[in-house]
């Protein structure tokens, strides 16, 4: 591990060193560098393709698990397929993360197709936040899929983040809910330069008194282009709330496309979307404490995605 | 010191000039709290932010503390020292109170020292330094943490845009309560345009705008009882 090894791994994992306590597996160029089990959370490689399980012991409390990927070399292109069974009324913490420094001309991607099987009663709380940096002209990609199957009664809070510097992102969520489940997730995005990214989400709540609430928030810079599709299913008593919420800078383009369907007439789906510029009194006001423009824009920015 | 000489501010409507504010000349001394008043649609707003130079008068100059501040930007003014209470304040999605405070200081703020702004504006500080500045406020509690921000800063004159509108009248009363505590232990002129009796009383002076001109200006005993009289008299300024 290099200096900046750390460096990106403080960014997408809040990590500077390896971690002292807790699960970790931490995956270098498509290779798995560092990796540790502990009594409660086992880190098994997978042996028919690149990939970990993380196998969570039921009633587990207050155990994290880290396991971020980096980046470092060009050409890369890494698929790995996690697999995390979350054991019954468990209460953990998952950090992931992909960073991509790519200092050359050819493209480097990293495709991270993450499963969850979550048990009765299981608590988990999931961070996940890409970033790409490099003075190269070689593309960083990002193409997740998240899978999330929810037993009776559990409880999970995803919050994704696309930090910058990744050139093209397509996100894919699944999310199933049995009876009594709760599924909040926040994406927060920002594109730059010529950037595209699109994310797409489909929350099925197929259990009663299921519920799950749906945040995106993003800024879109430059010449970048968004889209969004989350869609909310109900096919029981069920509720949930979308939002999307974006600013649009200079010449960028983003669509936001919430959809709600309702299979149950005691389905309670809500959505709303809105994308507009910074306000001239929100930049205004911030320049009335001394800041100039663009320092003013820029807090609005980092606040809005914070 | 703030000196306007000659100011004016004319806008034109597509076919003829309209003076929003029409040779306006006034000095606000160090350590005044002038009130500003006179009737909707006179140039009082209009006034406070060519002060803070949100506006660019079309002819007149502005002077602070010796310079001319004309052609000086927001942010130029802000950092000599002026800061500006918006009557609508703007809100910001993702950015805390506490946050908002410690960027109006410059630095982060010390959690006892955002709460004592907060405190002082009748907040329940612990209620709020880390909620949102975004639409979950009422417009009361929006106005109370925007002149929480001008306390913040350290400042030679802060300029009031009616900090009483859209406020009820329960924050209203706390208002003038904070307004009444600020005058203890200020150093900095205070410019506040308003419509409310209570704040004039708070006044060393005021100003009477109409019709963008000055219309009165003197002392708040001189000038409040002439101005009850108009009000007496059916004049209401509302």
């Amino acid at each position: 591990m290099e200096k900046i090894d750390f460096s990106m791994l403080g960014k997408i994992a809040d990590i500077t060193e390896i971690p002292s306590v807790g699960a970790y597996n931490i995956r270098k160029n498509g290779l798995g560098v560092e990796r540790k089990s502990t009594e409660n959370i086992e880190i098994i490689p997978k042996t028919d393709k690149n990939g970990i399980d993380i196998k969570i012991k039921p009633g587990t409390k207050a155990e994290k698990v880290h396991i971020p990927v980096i980046i470092t070399e060009e050409g890369v292109n890494d698929v790995v397929y996690n697999d995390f069974y979350i054991g019954e009324g468990a209460d953990v913490e998952i950090v992931a993360g992909c960073g991509i420094h790519n200092s050359g001309c050819n493209t480097s991607e990293h495709d991270g197709i993450h499963r969850f099987f979550i048990g009765k009663n299981a608590r988990v709380k999931y961070v996940e936040k890409h970033y790409g940096e490099g003075e190269g002209t070689g593309q960083k990609i990002l193409n997740p899929v998240t899978q999330v199957f929810m037993e009776e009664n559990s409880y999970c809070e995803m919050e994704m983040v696309q930090i910058e510097g990744v050139d093209s992102t397509l996100r894919e969520t699944e999310v199933n809910l049995e009876a009594g489940a709760k599924y909040v997730v926040l994406e927060k995005l920002m594109t730059h330069d010529e950037q595209k990214a699109e994310s797409n989400m489909v929350i099925n709540l197929n259990g009663k008194d299921a519920s799950a609430q749906i945040i995106s928030r993003s800024v879109a810079k430059n010449n970048s282009e968004q889209i969004f599709k989350p869609t909310a299913v109900g096919n029981a008593d069920c509720k949930a709330h979308v939002q999307c919420d974006s600013i649009i800078m200079d010449n960028a383009k983003i669509s936001s496309v919430p959809a709600i369907t309702a299979n149950n007439a005691d389905a309670q789906i809500v959505h709303e979307a809105a994308i507009g510029r910074i306000n001239n009194d929100q930049l205004l006001k911030l320049m009335t404490f001394g800041m100039n423009e663009e320092e003013a824009e820029n807090v609005i920015v980092q606040g809005f995605l914070a | 010191m703030l000196e306007l000489k000659n100011v004016c501010f004319t806008v034109n409507d597509g076919t003829t000039d309209l003076n929003i504010v029409n040779d306006v000349s006034l000095v606000i001394p160090d350590g005044k709290f002038v009130v500003i008043t006179g009737p909707n649609g006179g140039g009082k707003s209009t006034l406070a932010r060519l002060i803070m130079g949100i506006e660019k008068p079309t002819s007149g100059k502005i002077i602070f503390n010796g310079t001319d501040i004309t052609d000086k930007s927001v942010t130029q003014r802000a950092k000599l020292g002026i800061g500006y209470a918006f009557q609508q304040p703007p809100r910001f999605k993702g950015l805390t109170v506490r946050s908002l405070l410690s960027l109006a200081h410059g630095s982060e703020l010390p959690e006892d020292q955002c709460c004592s702004y907060l405190t002082k504006v009748g907040l329940c500080s612990r209620d709020y330094l880390n909620r949102e500045v975004d639409t979950s406020l009422s417009g009361g509690e929006v106005k109370r943490i925007e002149i929480a921000t001008l306390m913040a800063r350290d400042l030679d004159l802060a300029i009031y845009d009616e900090p009483e509108a859209g406020i009820d009248l329960w924050s209203f009363t706390m208002l003038v309560e904070s307004f009444k505590a600020m005058m203890s232990d200020r150093k900095e002129s205070i410019i506040i345009i308003s419509h409310q009796e209570r704040i004039m009383q708070l006044a060393d002076e005021i100003v009477v705008i109409a019709d963008g001109k000055i219309r009165n200006q003197g002392p708040k005993d001189e000038v409040f009882p002439r101005l009850m009289g108009e009000f007496d008299g059916g004049c209401n300024f509302r």
